[in-house]
């Protein structure tokens, strides 16, 4: 499949089937990236596991960081790429091997061999993206931020439960 | 609607950034006058703070009307975000302040709106930011006045107020090839005319008080961040590359990406400068914006009418508008505007200072005040107004000599447009 872009079907379809995103290369420093994509993933109701072999054992956010995806006993959907295009490869192989449905791969990071790898295997590719950003498209929260959602809709947002600030993702 | 296929000019022009509201089901996007908005929780507000979720705060920095405003501006210009503030000079104020540090430079082509040249020469120079000034008829004179302090170009694609028309891809060849941004102001031109992002643009900025919004009412003003300058690989530009203060540390453009810029206007330029727009500002605007493209056709096809007409008049010396053949920027208006020369041109008229005087008093139909853009159209001689404090030979020089009229064509009948000039001009003699 063509990865220079993803139609908002493909994403929304992901998003909507997934209930579990393993961050690879989560950092507990609140600054970061991967920091930020941890909480969002966590407020929207996923479950989001940490992995970072720097931090085993501590926690970010409440939750425990692992080693390794390996060692993460739950189920896990979404492997989340937050490593250099290099290491996206071996990340990629173990996604396989611990039977992950999605390998997304977050902006900057874009690794055609390990796509190739992961689909031959039946995996779906995500890359260069950001999962946050792309909720927040797709749920209409990223207009808040003057941020073009390339996308047009008559239908009405839908709030989530928690609050009138989030929205939910609507599932066509 | 998936995105196969991205809707087109006039359905992006209606709908783009807008739906139902998800409390009220109101269709029209309403007006959110409101300061402030109560956060869901406390973890909610504390995320808020941290840019760790898009949200609204407070209405200096964001408004869910004025959201929707930046969404749809975004969205005719291809950019990836867009921020709207106070006005257009209030966009170029936020633009630099995001750029530059103190003892930096920026080239700007010399013609343009007379605002903007009073606001580099003077009020820029207390941020100690120095404009260097450009032949926009010439793009090499940008080139030569290039050297390391120089960290952005600034033109105008349809240049206020003589109607020039700026090749913004020779100009965007040198600030590509120098590694600095291109920034144009298209609020003569408009995205209906001209969507500067595909000539080479890397930020656009609006004076919405003109053409966007349309019809004379509001003052506004819009910054579109065209996602297409790599700050991280620069590291010129430290606001933007560097770990900010105010934020713990955080780094804006490897956060936010290809809508950086944006962002970075608003939660460090709005958030501490403060100019934000009025949501009831926004909802006008807004409102313009949704006949955007019939407006602009009719002010075009208007203009054309009129210029054609001037041209065959005894009293009128010269027509400087890029709509007519043989005018020196017809050429380029061809190629980068295709569907009109915008509204705004300047005639000569054979009796001088007198005859310009006599005119603007003699019109019933024109409005004689200082504004472009209006449904109605507007008309001012220039050097017994907006520039009347300067030497016959400084007017000359800015082209507002002593003959100089200055018309902004409306969306009335063009004979009706036409019949008022010439009973004016009749009594102008
Ligand atoms: C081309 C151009 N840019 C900028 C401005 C400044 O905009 P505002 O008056 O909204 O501050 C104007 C206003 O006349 C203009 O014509």
């Amino acid at each position: 499949m063509n990865h220079d872009s993803y139609s908002d079907d493909y994403i929304r379809g992901i998003l909507n089937s997934v209930r579990s995103f393993a961050i690879v290369g989560a950092s507990a420093n609140t600054v970061r990236p991967s920091y930020f994509v941890l909480k969002y993933l966590l407020d929207k109701g996923y479950t989001a596991i940490p992995v970072n072999p720097g931090k085993a054992g501590s926690e970010i956010l409440g939750q425990k960081v692992y080693a390794s995806l390996r060692d993460i006993s739950g189920p896990v959907d979404v492997v989340d790429v937050f490593r250099n295009a290099q290491a996206a490869l071996g990340i990629t192989k173990e996604a396989i091997e611990i039977g992950a449905k999605v390998v997304w791969m977050q902006l900057g990071v874009r690794n055609d061999e390990a796509a190739g790898l992961a689909e031959e295997a039946g995996l779906k590719v995500v890359m260069n993206c950001c999962p946050k950003i792309e909720y927040a498209r797709l749920s209409g929260e990223i207009g808040w931020a003057g941020v073009n959602s390339r996308a047009i809709s008559s239908a009405r947002p839908k709030l989530a439960p928690k609050g009138v600030q989030h929205r939910i993702l609507r599932k066509t | 609607m998936s995105d196969e296929k991205i809707p087109s000019f006039n359905t992006l022009a209606i709908h783009a950034g807008a739906q139902p509201d998800p409390a009220t089901g109101a269709r029209a996007t309403p007006i959110y006058q409101t300061t402030s908005y109560v956060f869901d929780d406390v973890d909610h507000a504390a995320s808020l703070f941290a840019l760790q979720a898009f949200g609204n705060i407070y209405t200096r920095i964001m408004n869910p009307t004025q959201g929707v405003l930046e969404e749809r501006v975004a969205a005719l210009d291809g950019g990836t975000a867009a921020l709207a503030v106070a006005s257009g000079h209030a966009a170029q104020q936020l633009v630099f302040h995001t750029l530059l540090e103190p003892g930096d430079k920026f080239i700007a082509g010399r013609q343009l709106y007379g605002g903007s040249i009073n606001q580099f020469n003077h009020a820029f120079k207390k941020f100690d930011w120095e404009v260097v000034w450009a032949d926009t008829t010439k793009p090499e004179t940008f080139e030569t006045a290039l050297d390391d302090k120089v960290k952005a170009i600034f033109v105008e694609s349809l240049a206020n107020p003589g109607g020039i028309v700026v090749d913004i891809e020779a100009i965007s060849k040198i600030a590509k090839k120098a590694g600095i941004p291109l920034i144009v102001d298209n609020t003569m031109a408009t995205p209906y005319l001209w969507r500067p992002k595909e000539s080479g643009a890397d930020i656009i900025v609006y004076s919405l008080t003109k053409f966007l919004g349309g019809q004379g009412n509001s003052i506004g003003g819009m910054i579109v961040d065209c996602g297409t300058f790599d700050w991280m690989a620069s590291g010129k530009y430290p606001t933007l590359s560097e770990a900010c203060e105010s934020y713990n540390g955080m780094k804006l453009a490897e956060t936010f990406g290809n809508f950086a810029f944006a962002i970075a206007c608003r939660v460090l330029g709005l958030r501490d400068l403060g100019p934000c727009i009025s949501p009831f500002n926004a909802f006008l605007i807004l409102n313009g914006i949704e006949t955007l493209p019939l407006r602009m056709q009719r002010h075009c096809d208007n203009a054309l009418a009129v210029a054609e007409w001037l041209e065959k008049q005894d009293q009128v010396s010269w027509v400087s508008y890029a709509g007519l053949t043989g005018d020196p920027c017809h050429e380029l208006a061809k190629k980068y505007m295709p569907k009109g020369a915008g509204a705004v041109f300047t005639f000569g008229l054979k009796g001088g200072f007198e005859a310009g005087v006599k005119l603007v008093s003699n019109v019933k139909l024109f409005s004689h005040l200082a504004n472009i853009g209006d449904t109605r159209s507007l008309i001012i001689h220039p050097a017994s107004t907006t520039h009347s404090q300067l030497t016959p030979e400084q007017r000359t020089a800015a082209g507002a000599g002593d003959d100089v009229v200055r018309l902004s064509i409306g969306i009335e009948d063009a004979s009706d447009i036409i019949a008022d000039l010439e009973q004016a001009m009749a009594q102008a003699g």
